[in-house]
């Protein structure tokens, strides 16, 4: 009896492993293939009339496109007035940092299929590391003798706004809207109160410390917010991104433009006028949405914060232009996002994606009726905001600051490959939970982008 | 954990072998050995397609280089000299402790708690009610966590203001994390093993237990030195796959990080920062070569509980 039972465990060790070496072995043979796949600066061709290497194209393949649940109209928009069907999945967007796209990029090119045709992005970063200098994923729209997209098309962007769509002088997105920060205010409190909208951060300041002591309770704006350097630190030509060529970063956090704005954040939330809770967290709308008196911001606050999550009535909220420093001779600002269409370099319909990702970004039935936010296309922009004054919920003339802030951002900041809210969120949000100053976190700061960016290969300088 | 070499889940509940039936007669011996065969091969073919043949293929993979070609230790080298190596080490290390210790502990004194309670009905009740929360699949648990835990939506609040934690920011401290997460896990997990445990007791002949009542033993002495010792061998199993496990947390941090809008980092645990290697740098080596450290790590562990707890003992 024992002998039998002795035996049974060596002599299925040996099936095992004879089995487990056999799988591997097919394993590896299959895999080997698949890797080589996908990507690739390979995929870079001077033959190729559009400078790449494209999929065979099938004119009658239906098209996959990415969207958030935001832009979800502007592919169902499309449908409606094309009547041409088209393949639409939800994602989140690359929101937050969340990387989606590109992960979801990598398994494709790993496995050799899946990927969509066109991607919305709300996060910038996708041309750094889709280039063809990168993975070679992303179609470059003006390359080759032969452009995807025509200049005439691409010229009519507002200037600038395809700046982070561009690697080595190929555009690789169009720009679905802009994020310019302007001041938002509430006109309806400034005028009861008597105060003078500011111009300068240091107006902005004065009138913050007078809000402390003449009206505790509110606030003049909210730190808590991932993309709070890009309201404080890209509007005071923080030099914390700048991208100086595909794999090249310069960051000095410690530099005295960065200083002054930690400063004036720090005083501003010892004094309780800064809040310092994520606008779309659980609390903020709850604890502080009525106590608004202004808030530093991109330009879809307007419809996303204050119409949509606050509900504040009809007739209060008015925008003033971007808040600069008083020494700049050129008034600057940040922006926070401003999403933007990518189209697949695996794509077998090029045209048909094409001709979507222009439609959702040009036309007037999406963008100037139904967008959410400042369109990128200029024509599409005017009509946008006409439309936005039109609608009688604003307390002044909107129009004019949005539209001069579009030019105003600080061309100084671009967004690496890596996400700068996730970095900023994990070192600097993290410590002020603690209580730490930002002023004193910013060293972490540096230290975390460095640190991020030499694991993605950059060659960092200060 | 969900991802890396799995050895086992958490809630893996696959019963320990139980004591040896009586062996058959000679001539059965065959049929006996081939039912046998049949019954583990199931397990075998799914532990090769999803267990063997993926650490192999890892294995493979942390040993060459992207672009092709053995690369020695260069991945393990440079994944460990990554920045966020030791912090994620220290991090699974502290949840590690915390955890095993506080399963360890609970599970125990709960399966005996539940054993030693009179009416069958509340047994009944009990059981089921630890069972449940293992009934959620892994992530789904975490974001009801994600409500408890914000003081400004969570059931418990008054608990949580009362730990001087008014903000989800302040919950979520890197120096509450361990705890956190522990607190998840133990929720998530505990129940299997307390049920399996509560079986382990009852397989102790009930004649044993009396004989330690006549000898005069209380419940906390018939607990520890009767008990307690017959049931080493299910502990030491518990702790053998619950640290397998636990050095692959994931969702937990994943969840959270996502939560907290990237205030904790996506790279606290080591399998996050395996994940961001492959899926963000695009380095699958450099992932497999983080997989592969976990794995050695919890076979060693592996290997001196089950040497120090004779789990395979026979007699």
């Amino acid at each position: 009896m024992n002998e039998g039972r002795a035996a049974q465990p060596g002599r299925l060790r040996t099936y095992l492993l004879g089995g487990a070496v056999l799988a591997a072995a097919l394993t590896l043979a299959a895999c080997s293939g698949g890797q080589s796949i996908g990507g690739g600066s390979s995929s870079a061709n001077s033959g190729s009339p559009y400078g790449f290497t494209t999929a065979k194209q099938n004119p009658k393949s239906e098209i996959t496109v990415w969207v958030d649940s935001t832009r979800l109209p502007a592919a169902q928009a499309y449908q409606k007035a094309t009547g041409q069907k088209i393949r639409i999945v939800t994602y989140d967007g690359d929101a937050n940092g969340s990387n989606s796209f590109r992960t979801k990029m990598e398994l494709f090119n790993r496995a050799g299929s899946g990927w969509p045709d066109v991607v919305f992005t709300a996060d910038d970063n996708s041309a750094s590391w889709g280039s063809l200098s990168g993975t070679g994923d992303l179609a470059p729209l003006d390359k080759g003798t032969k452009n995807l997209v025509p200049a005439a098309t691409l010229s009519g962007f507002a200037a600038g706004s395809l700046g982070v769509c561009t690697v080595n002088g190929s555009v690789y997105c169009l720009r679905n809207d802009l994020a310019q920060n302007v001041l938002w205010y509430n006109k309806t409190l400034m005028d009861k109160w008597g105060y003078q909208v500011p111009t300068t951060w240091e107006q902005y300041q004065q009138l913050a410390a007078k809000v402390a002591t003449q009206h505790p309770g509110y606030i003049v704006g909210t730190a808590g917010d991932a993309w709070t350097p890009e309201i404080y630190m890209w509007g005071s030509e923080c030099p914390a991104s700048q991208v100086t060529g595909p794999k090249a970063i310069t960051v000095n956090t410690s530099s005295p433009d960065c200083v002054r704005a930690a400063k004036m954040l720090d005083s501003l939330i010892a004094s309780k006028t800064m809040s310092t809770q994520d606008i779309f967290g659980p609390q903020f709308a709850k604890q502080e949405g009525s106590k608004i008196l202004m808030m530093p911001g991109p330009d879809w606050y307007g419809g996303s914060v204050f119409q949509g999550l606050l509900k504040t009535p009809k007739g209060q909220i008015a925008v003033a232009p971007a808040l600069h420093w008083a020494n700049e001779s050129q008034p600057v600002t940040g922006a926070v996002g401003g999403g933007a269409w990518w189209v697949s370099a695996h794509s077998t319909n090029l045209a048909a994606a094409i001709k979507f990702a222009t439609w959702v970004t040009t036309s007037d039935a999406y963008q100037a009726d139904l967008a959410p936010g400042y369109p990128a296309y200029t024509a599409a922009a005017a009509k946008w905001i006409a439309k936005q004054q039109a609608s009688g919920y604003w307390a002044n003339n909107i129009a004019t600051p949005i539209t001069a802030a579009a030019s105003q951002v600080w061309t100084g900041w671009v967004p690496p490959e890596f996400s700068q809210e996730s970095v900023w969120a994990s070192t600097v949000s993290a410590g002020m939970a603690q209580g730490k100053s930002i002023e004193s976190l910013l060293p972490a700061w540096q230290s975390a982008i460095t640190n991020q960016a030499k694991v993605l290969g950059y060659t960092v300088s200060k | 954990m969900t991802t890396g070499p799995v050895i086992a889940d958490r809630a893996g509940r696959v019963a320990p072998a139980t004591r040896p039936a009586p062996g058959p007669g000679p001539r059965r011996r065959i049929p006996v050995l081939a039912t046998g065969y049949l019954f583990v091969s199931g397990y075998v073919v799914l532990l090769a397609l999803f267990g063997v043949i993926p650490v192999i293929y890892s294995l493979y993979l942390a040993l060459t280089r992207p672009t092709g070609g053995f690369a020695g230790l260069g991945n393990f080298i440079q994944t460990a000299e990554d920045y966020r190596f030791v912090p994620a080490v220290e991090h699974v290390a502290a949840f590690l402790v915390l955890w095993l210790v506080s399963l360890t502990v609970f599970v125990v004194l709960l399966a005996l708690v539940v054993h030693r309670l009179a009416s069958r009905r509340g047994k009944a009740f009990i059981r089921f009610a630890y069972y449940i929360p293992g009934a959620l699949a892994g992530a789904s648990s975490v974001l009801l966590w994600l409500f408890v835990l914000n003081p400004s939506v969570s059931p418990v609040s008054a608990l949580l203001n009362w730990t001087g934690n008014t903000q989800f920011s302040s919950v979520i401290a890197p120096g509450h994390l361990p705890v956190v997460f522990m607190v998840i896990a133990f929720w998530t997990g505990a129940g299997g093993w307390i049920l399996i445990l509560y079986g382990a007791l009852n397989t102790i002949p009930g004649d044993l237990l009396e004989a330690a009542r006549v000898d005069g033993a209380g419940p906390l002495s018939t607990a520890w030195h009767v008990q307690l010792p017959l049931i080493g061998k299910w502990i030491t199993y518990m702790l053998i796959l619950s640290l397998a496990a636990g050095t692959q947390l994931f969702v937990e941090p994943q969840l959270v990080s996502q939560a907290s809008f990237g205030v904790v980092s996506n790279y606290y645990s080591l399998n996050q920062l395996a994940y961001q290697y492959a899926f963000t740098q695009n380095n699958f080596n450099g992932a497999a070569a983080i997989s592969i450290d976990l794995l050695i790590v919890a076979l060693v562990c592996a290997g001196i509980l089950i040497s120090r707890g004779r789990l395979f003992r026979t007699d």
